[in-house]
């Protein structure tokens, strides 16, 4: 068994002056805080990747940064589904007996230790270098195309898609570390300015400083427990021109293992962290976990089932798209979130019951996925 | 008109040409070049060079680029486009294209190089290529 006995997150948004390594360390501290122990305790670290600075070694740099001498470090590269997958391996640590206490973190200064071009342009290199990138695609645009042959194939909307911003920015508003607090509408994501159409402005998530952390033990360490229930994953390409049919999508791989590996169905969930780098990774991957049928997500948003009072309560901190996206440390601000859920700490968004949670999450161009089921424990 | 080369030069290293590769031993397809069969692993996939017709698959239209150089042709349509020959490729293409549209394919200079750019097939002239 393995339990997530703590986390740490920072704002998302500006943070000038902080380096990578900064931000790191910031949510490095509060998670092993809140985990109620002591850095010495620490033998195992995780972490992910900067495009700001790029090393071969960073959880060596981090783990000398930060004042650790650790028995196992190493880090992870899987994009956006690097914070979901670090945990899976800290699990899988943490049960073989490798190590007791796990260090997982990610942290960025995506947004002011570059420009933002080079942000895009970085990230526009997961594309094929001699058959993709020379036609001068944006990650946007790797999106664009799905989303182009997803709303073809399902009868979704731009305003379908529009939805889904707007839900995240609400949940936003309702925490205060998030990087947008102003309310929008559809109209308004309407009529933000076009990056990759049939993808705007507003259908993507912003670039943004921030870091994020956890630990996954062994043992718990306080009286309520968080308790890794199963996971897994699924990678079925890397290119947008290689990957299969829409139907044969990485994360209904990725969950129909997770599921057999914990022994729980979607009916089960009470509580779902779900990645959203644009709104139709949201759309898709909700449909694709089984959260809606296809092509209903954007009615499931309508009708108010995924609020913070909804039948199923999703990424009550506003998610990539309004807390932020700082990289790695992205996706995990939606397994700090739902860890204060499952805890019962999160004040004004607490919802009402979040026994038992579903996470996952998306690298590349929908390559990569990582399924996560957690269960509250007492 | 396919195969009569060793290693054609295809659009990625400047010629007017797309080319994808054929398995003897299994029959797969293959777009990006490699020296085996990504299905079965055999060796030496046949080279050969596509007609340059298909349908489009996915279309999405560029209007913020990243570079000055992709800048200047902002917008700039991003297509998928599955070929007559049955594998797929990521090309550029006219704005109006719809997916399901019968394209057929030329070659444009973008960004300091030449790449592949779709348009609708003109339904007179039967059988081109």
């Amino acid at each position: 068994m393995s339990f997530i006995t703590g986390v740490g997150l920072t704002a998302f948004g500006r943070h000038e002056g902080s380096s990578s390594l900064d931000l790191m360390s910031k949510a490095a501290e509060l998670a092993i805080a809140d985990a109620g122990l002591k850095r010495a305790e620490i033998d195992g670290i995780l972490c992910g990747y900067s495009t700001v600075a790029p090393h071969i070694m960073l959880a060596t740099v981090f783990a000398e940064h930060f004042g650790i001498r650790p028995a196992y470090a190493h880090a992870v590269q899987v994009g956006g589904a690097t914070g979901l997958a670090m945990t899976m391996l800290a699990h899988h640590l943490v049960e073989a007996g490798v190590a007791k206490h796990v260090l997982v973190v990610g942290g960025e200064n995506r947004l002011t230790g570059q420009s933002r071009d080079a942000s895009i342009l970085a990230l526009a290199q997961v594309g094929h270098p001699d058959y993709e990138v020379p036609l001068g695609p944006t990650i946007p645009a790797y999106y664009g195309l799905v989303a182009s042959r997803y709303m073809h194939e399902y009868g979704v909307t731009q305003e379908d898609l529009a939805e889904f911003a707007v839900l995240m920015r609400r949940h936003a508003l309702t925490h205060p570390g998030a990087q947008f607090h102003e309310a929008i509408t559809v109209a308004d994501v309407m009529a933000s300015k076009p990056v990759a159409l049939p993808l705007k402005l507003l259908d993507c998530c912003p670039v943004s400083d921030g870091g994020a952390a956890l630990v996954v033990s062994r043992e718990v360490t306080s009286e309520i427990g968080v308790r890794v229930r199963g996971c897994a994953q699924a990678h079925t390409h890397q290119h947008v021109t290689a990957a299969p049919a829409l139907s044969e999508l990485g994360a209904e791989i990725a969950i129909a293992r997770a599921k057999a590996n914990a022994g729980v169905a979607i009916s089960d969930v009470r509580y779902a962290a779900v990645y959203d780098s644009f709104t139709i990774t949201l759309a898709m991957l909700l449909e694709d976990l089984g959260l809606a049928g296809r092509g209903e997500a954007a009615a499931r948003v309508r009708g108010g089932h995924f609020n913070r009072d909804g039948a199923m309560p999703l990424n009550t901190h506003g998610g990539l798209l309004s807390y932020g996206h700082c990289g790695v440390g992205g996706a995990m601000a939606h397994l700090v979130e739902t860890h204060l859920q499952m805890t019962g700490r999160a004040g004004n968004r607490q919802v009402r019951d979040a026994s038992i949670a579903l996470l996952h999450g998306d690298g590349g161009v929908l390559s990569s996925h990582v399924s996560m089921f957690l269960e509250r424990v007492r | 008109m396919s195969g009569d080369a060793r290693r054609p030069a295809d659009w990625t290293a400047g010629a007017e040409a797309i080319v994808y590769q054929s398995c003897a031993a299994c029959g797969g397809l293959q777009y990006f070049r490699r020296s085996f069969c990504a299905v079965c692993g055999a060796a030496d996939p046949v080279e050969k060079r596509a007609s340059g017709a298909g349908t489009v698959y996915a279309t999405s239209l560029v209007c913020r680029a990243a570079t000055p150089e992709t800048r200047a042709h902002v917008p700039y349509n991003i297509v998928l486009v599955d070929t007559a020959e049955g594998f797929r490729m990521m090309a550029h293409g006219d704005h109006d294209l719809a997916i399901g549209d019968h394209v057929t394919v030329r070659f444009v200079p973008f960004a300091g190089r030449l790449v592949p750019y779709f348009a609708k097939t003109k339904s007179s002239g039967a059988s081109g290529t």
